[in-house]
């Protein structure tokens, strides 16, 4: 059922294959993310309530919905590398923390700045944003346990681990708001049903979640990238490629007819 | 899948359930305090599983909706009172202080303070609850007063 999956867990294949991917993410990120900023903080109508301050909807929003999203891709990684062994598994989780961690904070700052003239405080120890905060400080945990040992597999064991145990975290940070009374608005956007919020100003958000998703796969791309390269920094095709790229950059820099004619 | 793979899957797995049910187990026993704040009635019958009542003199959250035509402010200082519901008795909220942009009749709002009298809240912080709704202001004008209706009452069916 796998089986067209395994050509994959070569490394080699992997690096080439993001390679290919990872300039096609950026350029749809670049283009839905032009569109739907400029439609969002330009075109879309104000809030009747809020007005202009609810555009920070439109990073705060994607941010903490992507920041949640790339927790649990990661921590599927972290199951798979902890279940199957797989390297590379590891080397995309620990890829996808520092990203995570930075949309994460992204998430709470918008909050507090938008919580300030709003709610009239910039924190609040409710239980959404408690359980976010928390979120952060797992992200930070992870990234930690992946620099804190030598040997990269035990590192990663480590920081699958934790980041399996954190997923717990995830639907805490989603119902927290049904739970319990919170200062932290309901769901808008995130829920079964109709969103509830005008069309006018959905069809823009869409446009940045699109855009957001699309640059946090292009930055994944890049991190796996060179995190796999770290790893395999050894082996004769990293060597090669390593090789080739030097020659290219003195060819570039000045005349080198005798090397390129090598 | 072989079984070594399949004793480390189970693993896993066990290990990530019984972490789950930790977890539940203790968020459900820590229920009542993670609420950020009592309902005016809550404070006047108690919580609905436990009847514990605030104490007076006891600093607590009250978060309930401005009740409309309450709000009195003191045309010589910052001093307002206003009164809180939600589904049944209000509760009266003393405040000295700037009010958020969004505090408003029939606004949701969670205000922190030293609970005086059984129904009279000395309040120190006044934080406005915004709903979960987003649109233009044509549309909210042209909803009118039935949409306004629609969302008390939801919030207060909550």
């Amino acid at each position: 059922m796998f089986k067209w999956l395994h050509p994959y867990a070569n490394p080699e294949v992997s690096y080439n294959f993001c390679g290919k991917l990872q300039p096609w993410l950026f350029r749809l990120s670049a283009l839905f993310l032009t569109i739907g900023l400029v439609w969002a903080l330009l075109y879309a109508p104000a809030d009747y309530q809020q007005g202009d301050s609810f555009r920070i909807f439109y990073i705060h929003v994607p941010a903490a919905i992507l920041a949640m999203g790339i927790y649990f891709a990661m921590a599927i990684a972290a199951l798979s590398s902890l279940v199957w062994q797989l390297k590379l598994a590891d080397a995309s989780a620990a890829a996808m923390a520092p990203i995570g961690a930075v949309f994460t904070a992204i998430a709470l700052i918008t909050g507090a700045a938008w919580g300030k003239p709003m709610w009239g405080t910039w924190w609040i120890w409710d239980a959404r944003l408690t359980s976010e905060l928390i979120l952060l400080f797992l992200y930070l945990g992870v990234i930690a346990l992946h620099n804190a040992f030598e040997d990269k597999n035990l590192a990663g064991k480590a920081a699958g681990i934790l980041s399996l145990v954190g997923v717990i975290n995830l639907p805490i940070i989603h119902y927290s708001v049904e739970w319990w009374n919170t200062l932290h608005q309901g769901a808008t956007v995130s829920k079964l049903g109709a969103p509830s919020m005008s069309a006018s100003m959905y069809w823009p958000f869409l446009m940045c979640l699109l855009g957001f998703s699309f640059l946090i796969a292009a930055l994944i791309c890049l991190r796996f990238r060179t995190e796999v390269l770290a790893r395999n920094s050894m082996r004769p095709w990293v060597r090669e490629l390593a090789m080739n790229s030097t020659e290219q950059k003195v060819c570039h820099s000045s005349s080198c007819h005798t090397h390129s004619q090598n | 899948m072989n079984p070594r793979r399949k004793k480390r899957l189970v693993i896993v797995s066990s290990v990530l359930i019984g972490l789950g049910a930790v977890a539940g187990l203790v968020l459900y026993a820590l229920s009542q305090n993670i609420d950020l704040y009592y309902t005016p009635t809550e404070i006047v019958q108690g919580k609905k599983d436990t009847g514990m009542k605030p104490a007076l003199g006891q600093r607590i959250r009250v978060g309930g909706m401005v009740v409309a035509g309450s709000v009195k402010r003191d045309p010589n200082s910052l001093k307002v009172s206003f009164d809180l519901v939600d589904v049944g008795p209000k509760i009266t909220v003393q405040y000295d202080g700037l009010l958020p942009d969004l505090f408003r009749e029939g606004q949701g709002i969670v205000t922190n303070g030293v609970l005086v009298k059984p129904t009279l809240l000395e309040a120190s912080e006044v934080l406005a609850k915004h709903d979960e709704n987003y649109m233009p202001k044509e549309i909210a004008e042209s909803l009118g007063k039935d949409y306004e209706k629609k969302v008390e009452k939801k919030a207060a069916g909550k």
